[in-house]
């Protein structure tokens, strides 16, 4: 806990100031124990190639290509309307319940194309879970929000394997020690940043194998945003994570590769560590010190 | 820019006016229900409500029948109306094309507008007349032909107040559509969806016109579908028309009956129905 407050304290108060611009700042990455390889082609959890998507006739998403690799954080980056969150929803087929959309190109989890028909959208959704961006546990108590993923899909065989299932999620999301005592009580009676981890517990229970955040603390405080990016850091052993984030702060603290979008193109792709502090296209770099986004 | 007295005499004028809007028409009700409870309580006894009627002149005339008819219809037209009432309203609020969903909705709205008297005539003449006899089961079908649309549209519009986000984060556990609209959506909207089925039921417990086809009435105490059946409103028309003063008291006693049983379904399912878990 100590070690990564330090981490963040470093990462927000050093702020290095080019020579060029007052106005520009570099963002200072926290120290890390191993520096990250480039993607391979065998480390593919989600492999991305030639992506477009279309909303009616707009096309949102055009011609995407990468790899999430597995037990990694994966940011998307970029100004508002870029396409990250259309991306992320792509995933694990969100966008299928808006109308008028369509995909074009593969998107493929351990090999196999997500958008192929005959597919079970169901269980892709149990493998590739979502956490939103404003929390949005269902009207039960915090139990019952835990158990749900875990009834529907029958993944339990008694009560007290339920419950214990649940105290194991809860413990995952770093809330059990704060709710252990009103697992009964309405989930809309916790903080805002309560209620997101409860919406993480929920999501993990079912057991994915990749976790999708979309601006998963824009709406919070910075302190349940501080602990939600140190919970991030800590899943990533167990589950691959992609995370969209406005905050490029936010990107350079908790994620190992980022990709930044704009408008609709992926301008770059590396790790995270290039991406902030030696980008390969000028763009790119723009954004991160500031000058526009 | 005007005087600080004359803002403080607006807003204080828009208030008592509001108000004593907002009295009058509590006032009516206080009175309404007040003027029946007065008249009504006259009558009132436990012989009173698990009675048959007497002959006039004979003591200890009752309306038993006349309840249980009406709750027998409730339950028939409950059991025909509130699901295909509920379900419709379903399908319209999250499977429905955008078209044909403005067109569906009209036609149950259109629906809603046609007078009982007519839905009685047309259940006379699609039941009734085949089968030869009056029966509590065309009385039931009536009644819930007069429900259906009010249970479909109200149903439809709590369930569109369900937020997007909660379907989607059921959808985002692995649940399929049906179980997310059932299990999620349905039941997040459970309390609007019964206030509206309630107010489907105290519709139909107030309505007499339909039944003069299809149920007609009956003075003894009688379960059977397919036979006549009494009914409280029917039983209030009947004896409020007689030249009896006797049954004139009668009929406004069970006036207090019928309000009260009303009030009481009302209060029930309000309570069952309350969510320990609001927004």
């Amino acid at each position: 806990m100590d070690e990564a407050e330090n981490e963040n304290m470093k990462a927000v108060s050093q702020v290095a100031v080019s020579e060029n611009a007052p106005r520009e700042k570099r963002i200072v990455l926290p120290d890390r124990e191993a520096r990250m390889p480039a993607p391979q082609v065998s480390d593919r959890k989600i492999h991305i190639e030639g992506l477009k998507f279309f909303y009616g006739r707009a096309q949102a998403l055009k011609d995407i290509s990468h790899d999430v690799a597995p037990n990694q954080v994966t940011a998307y980056i970029g100004p508002s309307g870029c396409g990250k969150s259309t991306l992320i929803r792509t995933l694990n087929r969100m966008n299928d319940v808006i109308p008028g959309t369509r995909v074009e190109g593969r998107v493929e989890l351990d090999g196999q194309d997500i958008y192929a028909p005959g597919t079970d959208v169901v269980s892709l959704r149990r493998r590739v879970g979502m956490v939103f961006q404003k929390p949005n546990p269902f009207p039960r108590s915090i139990f019952d929000n835990v158990a749900y993923g875990l009834k529907i899909n029958a993944m339990t065989r008694s009560k007290s394997d339920l419950a214990d299932r649940v105290e194991a999620s809860l413990r995952a999301a770093a809330l059990w020690d704060e709710v252990k005592d009103r697992l009964n009580d309405s989930a809309y009676s916790v903080s805002g940043g309560q209620q997101q981890r409860v919406c993480i517990a929920r999501a993990l229970a079912v057991e994915p194998e990749v976790l999708l955040m979309d601006e998963p603390t824009s709406a919070l405080d910075p302190i349940a945003t501080q602990k939600i990016e140190e919970l991030i850091v800590e899943l990533k052993e167990k589950y691959t994570i992609v995370i969209v984030t406005h905050n490029m702060q936010q990107a350079a603290r908790v994620s190992d590769y980022t990709a930044f979008f704009w408008i609709g193109e992926m301008i770059e792709f590396s790790t995270t560590e290039k991406m902030f502090t030696k980008p390969d296209h000028k763009m790119t770099e723009d954004y991160i010190t500031g000058r526009f986004g | 820019m005007r005087s600080l007295w004359f803002r403080k005499l607006m807003s204080s004028s828009i208030t008592l006016v509001t108000s004593v809007a907002a009295c009058v028409v509590i006032g009516m009700l206080i009175l309404i229900l007040g003027y029946i409870g007065a008249t009504g309580v006259s009558e009132l006894s436990i012989g009173f409500l698990i009675n048959e009627p007497k002959p006039i002149g004979e003591p200890g005339s009752g309306i038993a029948p006349a309840i249980v008819g009406s709750l027998v219809l409730i339950a028939i037209a409950s059991a025909i109306g509130m699901p295909v009432g509920i379900l419709g309203g379903l399908y319209l609020a999250e499977f429905a094309s955008s078209r044909f969903g403005t067109a569906l909705r009209f036609l149950i709205d259109t629906l809603t507008g046609v007078p009982s008297i007519i839905v009685g005539v047309f259940v006379w003449t699609v039941m009734v007349k085949p089968m030869g006899h009056f029966s509590a089961l065309s009385g039931g079908v009536s009644l819930a032909i007069i429900m259906m649309p009010i249970v479909a549209r109200t149903t439809e519009e709590m369930l569109r107040l369900v937020p997007d986000s909660m379907r989607e984060g059921a959808l985002a556990l692995g649940a399929p559509v049906w179980r997310m609209s059932l299990g999620v959506v349905l039941r997040a909207a459970a309390g609007g969806v019964a206030t509206g089925a309630m107010l489907a039921i105290a519709r139909i417990a107030g309505e007499t016109a339909p039944l003069l086809f299809t149920a007609l009435n009956r003075n003894y105490m009688s379960t059977s579908i397919s036979e006549p059946i009494a009914s409280l409103t029917n039983q209030i028309y009947y004896y409020a028309g007689s030249p009896y003063e006797e049954w004139h008291s009668m009929a406004w006693a069970a006036t207090l009956v019928l309000v009260s049983m009303i009030l009481g379904i009302n209060i029930v399912v309000r309570l069952l129905t309350r969510n320990r878990h609001q927004q």
